[in-house]
Protein backbone atom coordinates (compact mmCIF):
# COMPACT_ATOMS: atom_id res chain seq x y z
CA UNK A 1 0.00 0.00 0.00
CA UNK A 2 2.60 2.27 0.66
CA UNK A 3 4.32 1.48 -2.58
CA UNK A 4 0.97 3.47 -4.13
CA UNK A 5 0.65 6.20 -1.35
CA UNK A 6 3.97 7.24 -2.06
CA UNK A 7 3.69 8.70 -5.19
CA UNK A 8 1.72 11.45 -3.63
CA UNK A 9 4.55 13.23 -2.19
CA UNK A 10 7.45 12.14 -4.36
CA UNK A 11 4.73 13.72 -7.75
CA UNK A 12 3.62 16.22 -6.12
CA UNK A 13 7.23 17.17 -5.15
CA UNK A 14 7.94 16.44 -9.14
CA UNK A 15 5.01 19.06 -9.53
CA UNK A 16 6.44 22.05 -8.15
CA UNK A 17 9.97 21.49 -9.42
CA UNK A 18 8.40 21.35 -12.29
CA UNK A 19 6.21 24.64 -12.32
CA UNK A 20 8.51 26.35 -10.07
CA UNK A 21 11.92 25.53 -11.78
CA UNK A 22 12.42 23.86 -14.59
CA UNK A 23 9.48 25.49 -16.90
CA UNK A 24 11.78 28.68 -15.82
CA UNK A 25 14.77 27.34 -17.56
CA UNK A 26 13.99 27.72 -21.07
CA UNK A 27 16.48 26.82 -24.12
CA UNK A 28 14.46 29.08 -26.81
CA UNK A 29 10.84 28.91 -25.65
CA UNK A 30 11.27 24.69 -25.37
CA UNK A 31 11.73 23.75 -20.99
CA UNK A 32 12.67 20.22 -19.62
CA UNK A 33 9.97 17.94 -18.59
CA UNK A 34 10.39 16.89 -15.33
CA UNK A 35 7.15 14.70 -14.94
CA UNK A 36 8.25 12.93 -18.12
CA UNK A 37 11.74 11.90 -17.26
CA UNK A 38 10.79 10.74 -13.92
CA UNK A 39 7.80 8.86 -15.34
CA UNK A 40 9.98 7.24 -17.81
CA UNK A 41 12.99 6.60 -15.28
CA UNK A 42 10.36 4.77 -13.28
CA UNK A 43 8.33 2.51 -15.60
CA UNK A 44 12.04 1.65 -17.14
CA UNK A 45 12.80 0.19 -13.84
CA UNK A 46 12.25 -3.71 -13.77
CA UNK A 47 11.35 -4.36 -10.16
CA UNK A 48 8.48 -1.56 -10.29
CA UNK A 49 4.86 -2.55 -10.74
CA UNK A 50 3.09 0.81 -10.07
CA UNK A 51 4.19 2.94 -13.00
CA UNK A 52 1.06 3.24 -14.68
CA UNK A 53 -0.15 4.42 -11.50
CA UNK A 54 2.40 7.01 -11.34
CA UNK A 55 1.49 8.14 -14.97
CA UNK A 56 -2.25 8.57 -13.99
CA UNK A 57 -1.05 10.50 -10.87
CA UNK A 58 1.45 12.24 -12.49
CA UNK A 59 -0.92 13.33 -15.20
CA UNK A 60 -3.36 14.28 -13.06
CA UNK A 61 -1.65 16.76 -11.20
CA UNK A 62 0.40 18.45 -14.36
CA UNK A 63 -3.32 18.44 -16.17
CA UNK A 64 -4.80 20.54 -12.97
CA UNK A 65 -1.45 22.92 -12.63
CA UNK A 66 -1.32 23.13 -16.49
CA UNK A 67 -3.35 25.01 -19.27
CA UNK A 68 -3.00 22.28 -21.90
CA UNK A 69 -6.01 19.95 -22.32
CA UNK A 70 -6.13 17.18 -18.91
CA UNK A 71 -6.89 14.54 -21.40
CA UNK A 72 -4.25 15.45 -23.55
CA UNK A 73 -1.38 14.91 -20.28
CA UNK A 74 -2.49 12.02 -19.20
CA UNK A 75 -2.68 10.64 -22.70
CA UNK A 76 0.98 11.82 -22.81
CA UNK A 77 2.32 10.18 -20.10
CA UNK A 78 0.66 7.08 -20.35
CA UNK A 79 2.15 7.07 -24.34
CA UNK A 80 5.33 7.51 -22.09
CA UNK A 81 5.08 4.34 -19.88
CA UNK A 82 3.41 2.58 -22.15
CA UNK A 83 6.55 3.05 -24.61
CA UNK A 84 8.42 2.52 -21.77
CA UNK A 85 7.60 -0.99 -20.78
CA UNK A 86 7.75 -1.70 -23.99
CA UNK A 87 11.15 -1.29 -24.41
CA UNK A 88 11.70 -2.78 -21.12
CA UNK A 89 10.08 -5.93 -22.17
CA UNK A 90 12.39 -6.15 -25.14
CA UNK A 91 14.89 -7.20 -21.89
CA UNK A 92 17.01 -3.98 -22.64
CA UNK A 93 20.93 -5.22 -21.61
CA UNK A 94 21.64 -1.06 -21.83
CA UNK A 95 19.41 0.24 -19.55
CA UNK A 96 21.32 4.32 -19.93
CA UNK A 97 20.28 3.49 -23.95
CA UNK A 98 16.86 2.79 -23.10
CA UNK A 99 16.44 5.54 -20.71
CA UNK A 100 17.79 7.83 -23.57
CA UNK A 101 15.67 6.28 -26.00
CA UNK A 102 12.34 6.53 -23.88
CA UNK A 103 13.17 10.02 -23.33
CA UNK A 104 13.75 11.22 -26.83
CA UNK A 105 10.85 9.26 -28.79
CA UNK A 106 8.70 9.92 -25.18
CA UNK A 107 9.17 13.67 -25.49
CA UNK A 108 8.54 13.77 -29.36
CA UNK A 109 5.28 11.48 -28.51
CA UNK A 110 4.15 13.50 -25.97
CA UNK A 111 4.50 17.29 -27.33
CA UNK A 112 2.87 15.96 -30.78
CA UNK A 113 -0.29 15.13 -28.21
CA UNK A 114 -0.47 18.58 -26.76
CA UNK A 115 0.25 20.06 -30.31
CA UNK A 116 -2.34 18.04 -31.99
CA UNK A 117 -4.90 18.89 -28.66
CA UNK A 118 -3.81 22.45 -28.67
CA UNK A 119 -4.48 22.94 -32.14
CA UNK A 120 -8.01 20.78 -31.71
CA UNK A 121 -9.00 23.36 -28.91
CA UNK A 122 -8.18 26.54 -31.37
CA UNK A 123 -4.45 27.64 -30.51
CA UNK A 124 -3.37 28.62 -33.65
CA UNK A 125 0.69 27.26 -33.67
CA UNK A 126 2.77 27.17 -37.13
CA UNK A 127 4.32 23.60 -37.00
CA UNK A 128 7.68 24.71 -37.96
CA UNK A 129 7.71 26.94 -34.70
CA UNK A 130 6.34 24.29 -32.71
CA UNK A 131 8.79 21.76 -33.90
CA UNK A 132 12.31 24.08 -33.56
CA UNK A 133 11.39 26.35 -31.27
CA UNK A 134 9.74 23.97 -28.77
CA UNK A 135 9.83 20.19 -29.45
CA UNK A 136 13.73 20.90 -30.40
CA UNK A 137 15.00 22.41 -27.41
CA UNK A 138 12.86 20.60 -24.96
CA UNK A 139 13.98 17.05 -26.48
CA UNK A 140 17.46 17.99 -25.89
CA UNK A 141 16.58 19.57 -22.44
CA UNK A 142 15.12 15.87 -21.25
CA UNK A 143 18.00 14.41 -22.51
CA UNK A 144 19.99 16.09 -20.82
CA UNK A 145 18.54 15.59 -16.86
CA UNK A 146 17.63 11.83 -18.51
CA UNK A 147 21.11 10.49 -16.60
CA UNK A 148 20.65 12.10 -12.94
CA UNK A 149 16.87 11.79 -12.62
CA UNK A 150 17.45 7.98 -14.01
CA UNK A 151 20.02 7.59 -11.18
CA UNK A 152 17.46 8.58 -8.50
CA UNK A 153 14.77 6.74 -9.48
CA UNK A 154 17.12 3.95 -9.48
CA UNK A 155 17.68 4.47 -5.97
CA UNK A 156 14.25 4.85 -5.18
CA UNK A 157 13.21 1.92 -7.13
CA UNK A 158 15.91 -0.22 -4.82
CA UNK A 159 15.10 1.63 -1.67
CA UNK A 160 11.22 0.71 -2.48
CA UNK A 161 11.48 -2.77 -3.57
CA UNK A 162 14.52 -4.26 -1.88
CA UNK A 163 16.46 -6.81 -3.80
CA UNK A 164 14.97 -9.95 -1.81
CA UNK A 165 11.64 -9.23 -3.51
CA UNK A 166 13.02 -8.67 -6.82
CA UNK A 167 12.35 -12.44 -8.78
CA UNK B 1 109.58 43.82 53.73
CA UNK B 2 111.37 43.77 50.75
CA UNK B 3 108.70 41.85 48.58
CA UNK B 4 106.12 44.07 50.15
CA UNK B 5 107.99 46.66 48.84
CA UNK B 6 108.55 45.66 45.94
CA UNK B 7 105.17 44.78 45.42
CA UNK B 8 103.31 48.36 45.86
CA UNK B 9 106.46 48.90 43.19
CA UNK B 10 104.43 47.00 40.98
CA UNK B 11 101.01 47.62 41.68
CA UNK B 12 101.66 51.75 41.61
CA UNK B 13 103.34 50.76 37.93
CA UNK B 14 100.34 48.53 36.58
CA UNK B 15 98.02 51.51 37.89
CA UNK B 16 100.15 54.19 36.19
CA UNK B 17 100.28 51.92 32.97
CA UNK B 18 96.41 51.59 33.01
CA UNK B 19 95.68 55.46 33.71
CA UNK B 20 97.93 56.67 31.07
CA UNK B 21 96.38 54.08 28.11
CA UNK B 22 92.85 55.46 29.72
CA UNK B 23 94.26 58.73 29.28
CA UNK B 24 95.63 58.04 25.97
CA UNK B 25 92.40 56.03 24.77
CA UNK B 26 90.19 59.18 25.82
CA UNK B 27 92.57 62.05 24.16
CA UNK B 28 92.26 60.19 21.24
CA UNK B 29 95.29 58.38 20.34
CA UNK B 30 93.92 55.25 19.91
CA UNK B 31 91.07 56.05 17.56
CA UNK B 32 93.22 54.30 14.43
CA UNK B 33 93.45 51.18 16.59
CA UNK B 34 90.05 51.18 18.01
CA UNK B 35 88.99 51.33 14.34
CA UNK B 36 90.04 48.42 13.08
CA UNK B 37 89.21 46.46 16.00
CA UNK B 38 85.69 48.04 16.02
CA UNK B 39 85.20 47.51 13.10
CA UNK B 40 85.87 43.72 12.44
CA UNK B 41 84.26 43.10 15.69
CA UNK B 42 81.02 44.94 14.76
CA UNK B 43 81.25 42.97 11.26
CA UNK B 44 81.50 39.89 13.12
CA UNK B 45 78.90 40.89 15.31
CA UNK B 46 76.68 41.76 12.19
CA UNK B 47 77.49 38.41 10.52
CA UNK B 48 76.38 36.41 13.39
CA UNK B 49 73.41 38.78 14.07
CA UNK B 50 72.21 38.11 10.74
CA UNK B 51 73.13 34.27 10.78
CA UNK B 52 70.73 33.95 14.12
CA UNK B 53 68.08 35.93 12.53
CA UNK B 54 67.72 34.04 9.41
CA UNK B 55 68.01 30.78 11.15
CA UNK B 56 65.04 32.16 13.58
CA UNK B 57 63.29 33.20 10.50
CA UNK B 58 63.41 29.79 9.01
CA UNK B 59 62.43 27.88 12.63
CA UNK B 60 59.52 30.46 12.74
CA UNK B 61 58.16 30.77 9.64
CA UNK B 62 56.08 27.50 9.60
CA UNK B 63 54.59 28.47 12.47
CA UNK B 64 53.68 32.22 11.20
CA UNK B 65 52.38 30.48 8.10
CA UNK B 66 50.22 28.44 9.56
CA UNK B 67 48.77 31.44 11.43
CA UNK B 68 48.37 32.74 8.08
CA UNK B 69 46.83 30.21 6.69
CA UNK B 70 43.83 30.16 9.37
CA UNK B 71 43.63 34.08 9.32
CA UNK B 72 42.96 34.13 5.71
CA UNK B 73 40.71 30.87 6.07
CA UNK B 74 38.49 33.24 8.51
CA UNK B 75 38.70 36.58 6.52
CA UNK B 76 37.30 33.99 3.15
CA UNK B 77 34.62 32.77 5.43
CA UNK B 78 33.72 36.46 6.72
CA UNK B 79 33.68 37.36 2.65
CA UNK B 80 31.72 34.85 1.59
CA UNK B 81 29.61 36.00 4.44
CA UNK B 82 29.54 39.34 3.89
CA UNK B 83 28.55 38.50 -0.05
CA UNK B 84 25.80 36.07 1.16
CA UNK B 85 24.26 39.16 3.25
CA UNK B 86 25.24 41.44 0.04
CA UNK B 87 23.18 39.49 -1.92
CA UNK B 88 19.84 39.04 0.83
CA UNK B 89 20.23 42.83 0.83
CA UNK B 90 20.38 43.31 -2.94
CA UNK B 91 17.55 40.96 -3.13
CA UNK B 92 15.17 43.25 -0.51
CA UNK B 93 16.09 46.20 -2.26
CA UNK B 94 14.89 44.85 -5.60
CA UNK B 95 11.94 43.23 -3.89
CA UNK B 96 11.48 46.88 -2.34
CA UNK B 97 11.68 48.84 -5.11
CA UNK B 98 9.07 46.59 -6.90
CA UNK B 99 6.91 46.92 -4.39
CA UNK B 100 7.36 50.50 -4.20
CA UNK B 101 6.77 51.00 -8.27
CA UNK B 102 3.53 49.20 -8.14
CA UNK B 103 2.55 51.26 -4.61
CA UNK B 104 2.81 53.99 -6.87
CA UNK B 105 1.70 52.60 -10.24
CA UNK B 106 -1.88 51.66 -8.03
CA UNK B 107 -1.96 55.33 -6.51
CA UNK B 108 -1.45 57.01 -10.01
CA UNK B 109 -4.49 54.50 -11.11
CA UNK B 110 -6.96 55.06 -8.58
CA UNK B 111 -10.19 53.96 -10.48
CA UNK B 112 -8.93 50.12 -10.20
CA UNK B 113 -8.82 48.39 -7.17
CA UNK B 114 -5.34 45.84 -7.12
CA UNK B 115 -4.75 43.10 -5.41
CA UNK B 116 -0.62 42.34 -5.24
CA UNK B 117 0.50 38.56 -5.96
CA UNK B 118 3.80 36.93 -6.54
CA UNK B 119 4.54 34.22 -9.60
CA UNK B 120 5.43 31.49 -8.35
CA UNK B 121 5.37 29.18 -11.22
CA UNK B 122 5.26 28.49 -14.66
CA UNK B 123 3.34 26.15 -16.94
CA UNK B 124 4.58 22.56 -17.96
CA UNK B 125 4.07 22.91 -21.42
CA UNK B 126 6.38 25.18 -23.57
CA UNK B 127 3.84 25.66 -25.77
CA UNK B 128 1.58 27.50 -23.26
CA UNK B 129 2.74 31.09 -21.84
CA UNK B 130 0.61 30.76 -18.54
CA UNK B 131 2.04 31.22 -14.92
CA UNK B 132 0.84 30.62 -11.57
CA UNK B 133 0.05 33.29 -8.82
CA UNK B 134 -0.08 32.80 -4.83
CA UNK B 135 -3.56 34.57 -5.00
CA UNK B 136 -7.00 32.72 -5.62
CA UNK B 137 -10.78 32.67 -4.73
CA UNK B 138 -10.24 33.20 -1.04
CA UNK B 139 -8.82 36.89 -1.90
CA UNK B 140 -11.26 37.72 -4.44
CA UNK B 141 -9.58 36.31 -7.55
CA UNK B 142 -11.94 35.43 -10.22
CA UNK B 143 -11.73 33.77 -13.50
CA UNK B 144 -10.75 36.85 -16.87
CA UNK B 145 -9.66 39.58 -14.44
CA UNK B 146 -7.29 41.39 -15.59
CA UNK B 147 -3.08 41.23 -14.59
CA UNK B 148 -0.69 44.02 -15.01
CA UNK B 149 2.40 45.45 -13.40
CA UNK B 150 3.72 48.52 -12.75
CA UNK B 151 4.83 48.83 -16.51
CA UNK B 152 1.91 47.39 -18.17
CA UNK B 153 -0.54 44.66 -19.46
CA UNK B 154 0.60 40.98 -18.37
CA UNK B 155 -2.61 38.95 -19.32
CA UNK B 156 -5.52 37.85 -17.40
CA UNK B 157 -7.12 35.00 -14.62
CA UNK B 158 -7.74 31.68 -16.47
CA UNK B 159 -8.61 29.52 -13.71
CA UNK B 160 -8.49 30.21 -9.79
CA UNK B 161 -8.81 27.34 -6.82
CA UNK B 162 -8.99 29.06 -3.37
CA UNK B 163 -5.01 29.72 -2.51
CA UNK B 164 -3.79 29.88 -6.47
CA UNK B 165 -4.32 31.37 -9.94
CA UNK B 166 -3.29 30.47 -13.29
CA UNK B 167 -2.96 33.55 -15.41
CA UNK B 168 -2.46 33.13 -19.34
CA UNK B 169 -0.57 35.70 -20.53
CA UNK B 170 -0.70 38.12 -23.17
CA UNK B 171 2.18 36.42 -25.35
CA UNK B 172 0.21 32.70 -25.09
CA UNK B 173 -0.48 31.67 -29.04
CA UNK B 174 -4.07 31.47 -27.94
CA UNK B 175 -4.11 35.13 -26.42
CA UNK B 176 -6.03 37.62 -28.36
CA UNK B 177 -6.16 41.41 -27.51
CA UNK B 178 -7.91 44.64 -28.62
CA UNK B 179 -6.01 47.05 -28.93
CA UNK B 180 -5.61 50.87 -29.76
CA UNK B 181 -2.25 52.65 -31.40
CA UNK B 182 -2.11 55.83 -29.42
CA UNK B 183 -0.28 57.55 -32.07
CA UNK B 184 -2.41 56.46 -35.05
CA UNK B 185 -5.80 56.17 -33.69
CA UNK B 186 -6.05 52.94 -35.15
CA UNK B 187 -7.62 49.64 -34.12
CA UNK B 188 -6.24 45.97 -34.27
CA UNK B 189 -6.20 42.95 -32.51
CA UNK B 190 -2.93 41.37 -30.61
CA UNK B 191 -1.83 38.17 -30.79
CA UNK B 192 0.62 36.25 -29.20
CA UNK B 193 2.85 33.11 -30.73
CA UNK B 194 5.37 30.25 -29.27
CA UNK B 195 8.52 32.33 -29.41
CA UNK B 196 6.91 35.09 -27.05
CA UNK B 197 6.71 37.59 -29.69
CA UNK B 198 3.45 39.67 -30.07
CA UNK B 199 1.87 40.64 -33.80
CA UNK B 200 -0.50 42.95 -34.35
CA UNK B 201 -3.48 41.74 -36.90
CA UNK B 202 -6.55 43.12 -38.26
CA UNK B 203 -4.68 46.64 -38.86
CA UNK B 204 -6.51 48.48 -41.49
CA UNK B 205 -4.32 49.76 -44.61
CA UNK B 206 -5.52 53.04 -44.25
CA UNK B 207 -3.78 53.53 -40.53
CA UNK B 208 -0.98 55.46 -40.26
CA UNK B 209 1.35 53.30 -38.46
CA UNK B 210 5.31 53.92 -37.19
CA UNK B 211 7.18 52.13 -35.06
CA UNK B 212 7.20 53.04 -31.86
CA UNK B 213 3.57 53.86 -31.51
CA UNK B 214 2.49 53.48 -28.09
CA UNK B 215 0.01 50.03 -27.70
CA UNK B 216 -3.05 50.44 -25.28
CA UNK B 217 -5.72 47.83 -24.77
CA UNK B 218 -8.82 49.52 -26.48
CA UNK B 219 -11.64 47.78 -24.39
CA UNK B 220 -13.38 46.63 -26.93
CA UNK B 221 -14.85 42.92 -26.26
CA UNK B 222 -14.82 43.54 -22.77
CA UNK B 223 -12.23 41.34 -21.99
CA UNK B 224 -9.66 44.16 -20.76
CA UNK B 225 -10.31 47.47 -19.47
CA UNK B 226 -9.33 50.41 -21.92
CA UNK B 227 -5.91 51.66 -21.90
CA UNK B 228 -4.04 49.71 -19.99
CA UNK B 229 -0.25 49.91 -21.34
CA UNK B 230 1.33 46.79 -23.61
CA UNK B 231 3.83 48.27 -25.78
CA UNK B 232 5.40 49.99 -29.02
CA UNK B 233 5.00 49.00 -31.93
CA UNK B 234 8.63 47.30 -33.79
CA UNK B 235 8.42 46.22 -37.45
CA UNK B 236 5.66 47.03 -39.59
CA UNK B 237 4.85 44.85 -42.53
CA UNK B 238 2.43 46.63 -45.55
CA UNK B 239 2.00 45.39 -48.91
CA UNK B 240 -0.90 46.52 -51.40
CA UNK B 241 -1.84 43.11 -52.12
CA UNK B 242 -2.62 42.18 -48.26
CA UNK B 243 -6.00 43.25 -46.86
CA UNK B 244 -4.40 44.53 -43.79
CA UNK B 245 -0.85 45.42 -42.49
CA UNK B 246 1.03 43.32 -40.03
CA UNK B 247 3.28 44.82 -37.12
CA UNK B 248 5.28 43.35 -34.58
CA UNK B 249 5.18 44.76 -30.68
CA UNK B 250 7.58 45.51 -28.30
CA UNK B 251 6.15 45.03 -24.70
CA UNK B 252 6.92 47.02 -21.90
CA UNK B 253 6.70 44.02 -19.45
CA UNK B 254 9.49 41.89 -19.14
CA UNK B 255 7.60 38.61 -19.03
CA UNK B 256 11.03 36.54 -18.41
CA UNK B 257 11.46 37.92 -15.21
CA UNK B 258 7.72 38.29 -13.91
CA UNK B 259 8.08 38.43 -9.87
CA UNK B 260 5.07 40.36 -8.27
CA UNK B 261 1.74 41.28 -10.31
CA UNK B 262 -1.50 43.04 -9.72
CA UNK B 263 -4.69 41.66 -10.40
CA UNK B 264 -7.36 44.59 -10.77
CA UNK B 265 -10.42 42.95 -8.71
CA UNK B 266 -13.02 45.24 -9.54
CA UNK B 267 -13.11 44.59 -13.22
CA UNK B 268 -15.49 42.11 -14.61
CA UNK B 269 -15.39 40.60 -18.25
CA UNK B 270 -18.37 41.20 -20.31
CA UNK B 271 -19.10 38.13 -22.20
CA UNK B 272 -20.74 39.60 -25.63
CA UNK B 273 -20.75 36.37 -27.06
CA UNK B 274 -24.99 36.31 -27.08
CA UNK B 275 -24.87 39.78 -29.02
CA UNK B 276 -22.50 38.21 -31.45
CA UNK B 277 -24.52 37.35 -34.80
CA UNK B 278 -24.51 33.36 -35.45
CA UNK B 279 -22.15 32.55 -38.90
CA UNK B 280 -23.77 29.07 -39.34
CA UNK B 281 -25.59 28.60 -42.31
Amino acid sequence: MIKYLLAFPILALVVIIQTAIAARMQLLSGSADLMLVVLAAWALQEEVETSWHWAVLGGLMIGLVSGAPIAATMLGYLSVVGLARLVLRRVWELPILAMFLVTFIGTLLFQTITYVALVASGSSIPVDEGFSLVVLPSVLLNLLIALPVSVVMRDLALWMYPMEEVK
Amino acid sequence: MKNLRSRSVQTAILFLVVTGILVLALSGYFSPVTNIFGGSLIGLQTWVSTRYLAITDFLTVPRDVAALRQQNAGYVAEIARLQAQVIELQNKVAQTDTLAALVDFSRSNPTNSYKAAAVIGRDSSPFLKYVIINRGSNDGIRQGMPVVTNQGLVGRVDAVISGASRVQLITDPSSLVSVFLQNSEADAIMKGSVSGELALEMLSQDAKVQAGDVVLTSGLGGEYPPDLLIGQVGNIRKRESDLFQEATVQPVVDFSRLEIVLVIVNFRPIDISPLVPDQSP
